[in-house]
């Protein structure tokens, strides 16, 4: 069926920019206070009160829509987008509409065709609305205004992602992006980045796009990829049995895994845009955006050919830890302790990130610090460990913070380097296994391994296992057995 | 000693040379409200135990400010904190502000009383004061007659020495009309001039707070107080405030009074017309070269302002919803019952009229047609003053086309009624000062207004001219007989 098809995609991220007051007054932004403690005349929209724009929302917008190779509006203005709902206190949106902040910009994915560029039709400066909170059991609704005015970038990409997978690596990559410019501390449980998407399948070749859908409440980049999924294959079921999509937003239900209408085209909004007439436009001068240009920090790409040329890591290597700037720093902090970088990556990269993806953890919240990480290498190094009690290790150190030396000597898991031992589990191991024994000696080298295996379990894993090679190969090759 | 009739500056200076005290001062307005408001009905709140805590305050203190003593009336849409701030509507009814507007800050800090809510049109929408929910106010030079709107509580309450001093707002003519229709000073300051902060929008572009006073000195003295930037409002311009009392000189040799044709046609009034005329001619025998000009869109004034006016005042009346403050209808059955019963309950017949014409111009479909032509067409009103300036340094005008008409005359006639604010409109469209001082009574005995309109942020040159006037005529020490 996918193959008849063809998925256009669009996404409107909504990021919380990191301000430490609101966009239009000077309350803070901070997450979790008491409800309505965060608040003033200005953002309660009472009457009367006029707003002022905070620069620092604006240099961050700037500074990510840079990042994401915008076109920036010199002159900068504000519009109304007006609606009724008692989350917005003036019962209006400050917004920008026909002029944003920046527009024209793009962002590359990995596809399967190799690196993709998604096109970002615009990105512009609105405030956050408050959050209604209703009554377990009751007809009553609360209204927390502490959001109301946190100023929000919205990038709006054009329809040019194909698929859900695509969409969720776009996200991806959006996110890695605007946490490496620290405008946003993008966490999805608190809201501080929400995605809604604009959907529509069409026959493979058409010319023309499908009605297109709007989904929205998909509250983490899985249920945005899940939610994608559902919908196109709704919609080219729908197209199948000869029946219309209609053009209308709907909620992704995230119990029943399904969509459901919530309004049709009919009963869109008229927003009834106008010009803010309470902020004065003005326009910006060259230089004021050159210096944030300036002030960017080293991107992911840069930062992926820094790796390669400075670690001497192979590109896929680098491409992986840089793509979170949280594990790109982990890498360079586990790097500056220690002296082998690819050993760390591969380290990071199978180790570390498989316990990462299996908690579903964040980097950054990592209990597990570089210094304590990289005495496992130490271990190693110095003989005292196999790599198979270090990967037995691992995951206690990443849930208890216990040092690697404390576990290893708790276990009595000190590697065995002593040749005698050793070599009295090869004399045993020889004369236990005369067939692969014989084996090896008629010229079947991987006959060795065999051996070396039960030389390891011997020792639960505790044999040093170059010794362990060195002394059965002597002993094979000498002749010597029971 | 009846204090109660005397302006700003000789109170001040009796108080200087300690022949009274702020408190004598308000004993003596105080009795004149009481004896006089049965009647003009132009004040909505008087708290006398709030004047005289003011009052014992002042007298504590080692500086006083440039109104020590002074009482000024604050029109009801202009924040107090802690008392009630209306607009005259019910659906403000009980709303205590948290904050002070900025000018209310201002005046309390240069030692003004601050006396009295003062009536006015519910919102500010209305050309005659009729539209409170307090009931209408009363002319104070016939009592049959309407104040004029909406700062008729402001401008009645000065005409009856009820108050030395008021604050109004002026979106079309709101304080110019009335002004004149009661025989008063009232100045609509160049838009950017008076922070809004705290000013409850009618139309943002448009509104700015003002002076009415008994002369043109006292304005002078209560704009030199109001006037400047503020950083709660984006849209109060950062120019330094001159000195206005400076202007106040009794010479106009040389200025060059621009009168446009289109202000003398069908409409106005022969009574008024004759004032007006009389007028320029006491002026040209000071000096002053009076010539013809034309502002050729004059015509489309009116249509434009209630176009750009209401656009603004649909949104920003949209907070008025009975989530936060306010009237909210006592039992809805759903949140959309709850915004349609509010404000159905709230809002008077003329606030809904506006509301809904602003919402149909800003709607999906209309915008261009309505909304964006009006902003044209702003721009063409407003060329063609920059291009009169080119040549001339003031215009007059008259302010209204005629002298107060009776209550109830024109409330059933909104188009009617509109066009009571012909002549005062174009100074808002275009961001202009504007000042109407009396120039004549009719037959009837009803003051006659003169507008003089300057360059923005040329206040000076209104001071000087209508001062120049006032100093030459007897108009502004004509009283009505209460």
């Amino acid at each position: 069926m996918s193959k008849e098809y063809k998925t256009v995609i669009g996404l409107e991220v909504h990021v919380q920019l990191a301000t430490k007051s609101k966009c239009f007054c000077g309350c803070s932004t901070e997450f979790g206070r008491k409800p309505n403690s965060q608040v003033c005349p200005v953002c309660l929209g009472f009457p009367g009160s006029l707003p002022v724009l905070n620069e620092e929302a604006l240099r961050l917008a700037i500074k990510a829509a840079l990042a994401l190779n915008c076109q920036i509006s010199k002159f900068i203005k504000f519009d109304r987008k007006n609606y009724f709902y008692p989350d917005l206190p003036k019962n209006f949106q400050i917004s920008q509409y026909d002029l944003p902040v920046s527009h024209d910009g793009w962002l590359m994915i990995s596809g399967p065709g190799g690196e993709k560029k998604i096109r970002i039709k615009r990105a512009h400066l609105e405030e956050d609305a408050g959050k209604l909170i209703h009554e377990q059991g009751g007809s009553r609704s609360f209204v927390d205004f502490n959001r109301t005015g946190t100023p929000l970038l919205e990038i709006v990409s054009e329809p040019d992602i194909n698929s859900a997978d695509e969409a969720y690596e776009y996200l991806t990559r959006l996110k890695g992006i605007l946490e490496y410019l620290e405008v946003s501390d993008c966490n999805m449980e608190q809201g501080s980045l929400r995605c809604d998407a604009n959907i529509s399948v069409m026959p493979a070749g058409a010319k023309e796009l499908g009605e297109k859908v709007e989904l929205k409440n998909m509250n983490s980049f899985r249920f945005v990829k899940i939610a994608l999924e559902y919908e196109a294959k709704r919609q080219i079921e729908a197209l199948e049995g000869k029946e219309k999509v209609v053009q209308e937003t709907r909620l992704w239900h995230e119990q029943k895994g399904i969509t459901i209408s919530m309004r049709s085209k009919e009963h869109a909004h008229d927003y009834r845009y106008f010009p803010e007439p309470d902020l004065v436009p003005f326009v910006l001068d060259d230089g004021y955006i050159q210096k944030i240009g300036e002030s960017l920090p080293e991107l992911s790409q840069e930062k992926k050919e820094r790796f390669v040329e400075e670690y001497n890591i192979p590109e896929y290597d680098a491409g992986v830890l840089t793509a979170d700037k949280y594990l790109a720093n982990y890498f360079e902090e586990c790097a500056k302790l220690y002296s082998k970088p690819k050993t760390i990556s591969n380290w990071i990269m199978s180790e570390l990130l498989a316990y990462i993806r299996e908690k579903n953890l964040e980097v950054r919240y990592l209990k597990l610090k570089p210094r304590s990480f990289v005495e496992i290498f130490r271990l190693m190094d110095e003989g005292v460990i196999s790599g198979k009690v270090a990967k037995q290790i691992l995951p206690e150190m990443l849930e208890s913070e216990k040092q690697a030396r404390d576990i290893v000597k708790e276990k009595g898991l000190v590697q065995i380097s002593d040749t005698s031992e050793i070599d009295k589990m090869a004399q045993e191991v020889i004369r236990d296994n005369p067939k692969p024994a014989a084996d090896y000696r008629a010229g079947q080298a991987n006959a060795l391994s065999f051996l070396v295996g039960q030389i390891m379990k011997k020792s639960r894993g505790k044999a040093n296992p170059q010794i362990v090679n060195k002394l059965l190969k002597q002993k094979l090759e000498r002749g010597e057995d029971a | 000693m009846e204090l109660y009739k005397l302006t700003a500056r000789q109170i001040k200076d009796l108080i200087e040379d300690k022949k009274t005290s702020p408190k004598e001062v308000a004993e003596s307005l105080i009795s004149r409200i009481e004896a006089t408001e049965n009647k003009v009905k132009a004040l909505c709140l008087v708290d006398k135990e709030d004047i005289f805590t003011q009052c014992r305050e002042l007298e504590k203190r080692s500086e006083h400010g440039p109104l020590f003593g002074i009482p000024v009336v604050i029109k009801d849409n202009i924040c107090v904190q802690g008392q009630d701030t209306t607009c005259a509507s019910r659906i403000l009814k009980g709303f205590k502000p948290p904050y002070d507007a900025t000018v209310v800050s201002r005046l309390k800090q240069a030692g003004a009383v601050i006396f009295a809510k003062a009536n006015m049109d519910e919102f500010a929408f209305g050309s005659s004061c009729e539209t409170s929910c307090y009931g209408a106010t009363h002319n104070p030079w016939d009592l049959q007659r309407i104040p004029g709107g909406s700062s008729g509580g402001s401008c009645a309450s000065v005409a009856a020495d009820e108050t030395v001093m008021a604050l109004g707002s002026d979106t079309g003519g709101s304080i110019r009309q009335p002004a004149s229709l009661c025989g008063v000073v009232g100045l609509k300051p160049t838009y950017g001039r008076v922070s809004r902060y705290g000013l409850i929008a009618f139309a943002s572009s448009l509104d700015q707070i003002g002076p009415v006073t008994k002369d043109v000195a006292d304005a002078a003295l209560l704009l030199n107080v109001i006037a400047g930037s503020d950083i709660m409002d984006s849209t109060c311009v950062d120019r330094e405030v001159p000195d206005y009392t400076k202007s106040l000189v009794d010479n106009v040799q040389g200025v060059k009074i621009g009168v446009p044709k289109e202000y003398f046609s069908e409409g106005l009034d022969s009574q008024v017309r004759d004032a007006v005329e009389k007028a320029l001619d006491v002026l040209k025998g000071l000096g002053a070269q009076v010539k013809e000009i034309s502002l050729t869109h004059t015509d489309y004034a009116v249509a434009d302002y209630y176009i750009v006016a209401t656009a603004e005042a649909s949104s920003n009346l949209a907070r008025f919803d009975g989530v936060q403050y306010g009237h909210r209808s006592a039992s809805p059955r759903s949140l959309i019952d709850m915004y349609k019963k509010t404000r159905g309950e709230g809002f008077g017949e003329e606030a809904k009229r506006r509301i809904i014409l602003g919402t149909y111009v800003l709607s999906s479909g209309y915008y261009d047609a309505y909304y964006l032509r009006a902003l044209k067409v702003r721009r063409l009103i407003k060329e063609d003053f920059d291009r009169a300036f080119s040549h001339v340094d003031c215009i007059i005008t008259p302010t209204s086309p005629t002298v107060a008409f009776k209550i109830g005359e024109k409330i059933d006639d909104p188009l009617a009624m509109y066009l009571s604010d012909v002549f005062t409109i174009s100074a808002n469209l275009a961001g202009m000062p504007g000042i109407s001082v009396p120039c004549g009574l009719s037959q009837e005995g009803l003051p006659i207004g003169l507008q003089i309109i300057a360059k923005p942020f040329d206040e000076e040159m209104l001071f000087r001219t209508a001062y120049t006037f006032e100093k030459n005529t007897k108009w502004h020490k004509e009283k009505p007989r209460l």
